[in-house]
């Protein structure tokens, strides 16, 4: 099994009730399934947190332990009472073995259960280091069909032992942690049309753009895609002013004498992107918009752009667009999108998920 | 695929740091003119190109790529690999030319993203 059906297996179980986890059967049915976009969503933050989050971390450090010469109908007691199904032997504080509820099946079987552990414990036991990362553990757990591991330090001495909802409940716990910030952030965001009460709400994100500045080319448009997305702004809408506003950056800074300025205007119901410069003025606006129609350098054509597909990509990707030009004087680009049944702020989990392009 | 499988048949070299792996790949699109890149309208893609300045960070960020590679070995200039790092957007670079690493990728199974031109 590879990592990433580990993975998957492990983001499978914390949608199901956490009391059970699924067989390893049924991690690989479910990979046979779509996986739609969300779920693809949600094993990524589980697959990052499986290589940041160490077994010392979600590990139990507290552990009921047996030693080689405890009787077995201790051993037992102790799995009866605190409702376990197996047990570390420790000797001296390294681990000598693990004795199952099986092993002691075996005794019963015999009627053999005052004899001391030693004789019934499997001695070569399988073993994660604590320092490792928890994607170690699931590898383990799901080659070794093991429900359980021994932790031991580098020093090969016992400190822990790890079971797989041991990682459920971790990875749970870091995703709480981490993404509370973002969400409160998100939280605020999203809902700023709902909670400012006027006639018409507008927010206004201004950028200067600099003729030539290559190096910070599209810097601007990064921002706009941030904030759109932190507005809650439908993905595809979000994507598709974003590559719009990117062509008319790059329009500024390969074609304006003097650069411009890249302006947003965010209202519930509509997204109006706009640049405007002071020339040099285009001298047919019709023009450019056929597709391959370029008056770029062949410096700019050698950095990738210039290929006269700008404006053809820009109305492709809006529902309006206007262009204004006076030759000497400047042009002004405006571009609308239109929001259907006004998507900002109600947003719910999962709906910064592109839509589904996978069957 | 995830990233790991296309690396592996690029043969090539991940250039930053921290490239996380098991990202899946749906499709790609190779290109060397940032405005084909941009039509390439479905996100979840490799960009493969011969161009390695920061404007192809930021046009495969805009455009939702999850990795580029540079063909024929080519190493990006410093500032793009700065603004990749920034923008945790993977940089690989590849042995093979642009046509090879195509046919490579496209005969293992991964589908062409690239979009036609609208007829205007």
């Amino acid at each position: 099994m590879d990592v990433f059906t580990a993975l998957d297996f492990q983001a499978s179980k914390r949608m199901c009730p956490p009391a059970r986890t699924p067989t390893e059967q049924e991690a690989h049915g479910r990979r046979d399934r779509p996986i739609t976009d969300h779920d693809a969503h949600e094993i990524n933050r589980v697959e990052e947190l499986s290589y940041d989050l160490k077994i010392q971390d979600v590990m139990t450090a507290d552990l009921r332990t047996a030693t080689p010469e405890m009787p077995l109908s201790n051993v037992l007691d102790i799995l009866r009472i605190n409702r376990i199904s197996g047990l570390p032997v420790v000797e001296n504080g390294y681990l000598a073995g693990i004795l199952s509820i099986e092993d002691i099946i075996r005794a019963m079987e015999k009627n053999d259960l005052s004899v001391p552990t030693r004789n019934y414990m499997t001695r070569d036991v399988v073993t994660v280091a604590s320092y490792e990362s928890i994607v170690k553990a699931m590898r383990t757990f799901t080659e070794k069909g093991l429900g359980r591991l021994p932790v031991v330090d580098e020093n090969r001495k016992l400190v822990g032992m790890i079971t797989k909802g041991d990682i459920t409940r971790g990875i749970l716990v870091a995703l709480q942690r981490d993404y509370k910030e973002e969400e409160v952030r998100r939280y605020r965001a999203s809902h700023l049309f709902e909670d400012i009460i006027s006639e018409r709400t507008t927010l206004v994100l201004r950028y200067t753009i600099q003729a030539g500045d290559f190096t910070q080319g599209g810097k601007a448009s990064s921002h706009i895609k941030r904030a759109l997305i932190r507005l809650g702004a439908d993905p595809q809408i979000t994507r598709r002013c974003c590559i719009s506003v990117y062509e008319a950056e790059m329009n500024l800074i390969i074609h304006a004498t003097n650069g411009g300025i890249l302006k947003l205007e965010v209202e519930p119901h509509r997204i109006t992107m706009s640049t405007t410069d002071e020339g040099p003025g285009i001298p047919d606006t019709e023009i450019v918009f056929q597709p391959g129609y370029s008056t770029a350098t062949e410096q700019v054509r050698e950095m990738g752009f210039g290929a006269g597909m700008g404006l053809v990509n820009m109305k492709r990707c809006v529902d309006q667009i206007e262009l204004n030009s006076t030759v000497g004087k400047g042009t002004k680009l405006v571009m609308r999108m239109f929001i259907p049944n006004q998507t900002f702020g109600g947003r719910r989990e999962g709906q910064d998920d592109e839509p589904s392009t996978d069957h | 695929m995830n990233l790991k499988d296309v690396v592996k048949l690029a043969e090539g070299t991940p250039l930053n740091p921290e490239v996380d792996m098991n990202v899946k790949i749906r499709g790609a699109c190779g290109a060397d003119l940032m405005s084909d890149v941009l039509a390439s309208s479905q996100p979840k893609a490799v960009l493969l190109t011969g161009l390695t300045n920061p404007q192809v960070v930021r046009t495969a960020q805009i455009a939702e790529f999850r990795a580029i590679i540079f063909v024929r070995g080519k190493q990006p200039q410093a500032e793009t690999l700065v603004i990749a790092t920034q923008e945790k957007m993977p940089l690989i670079t590849s042995p093979f030319g642009m046509f090879e690493l195509c046919g490579r990728l496209h005969s293992a199974g991964l589908p062409s993203f690239e979009t036609n031109v609208p007829s205007s």
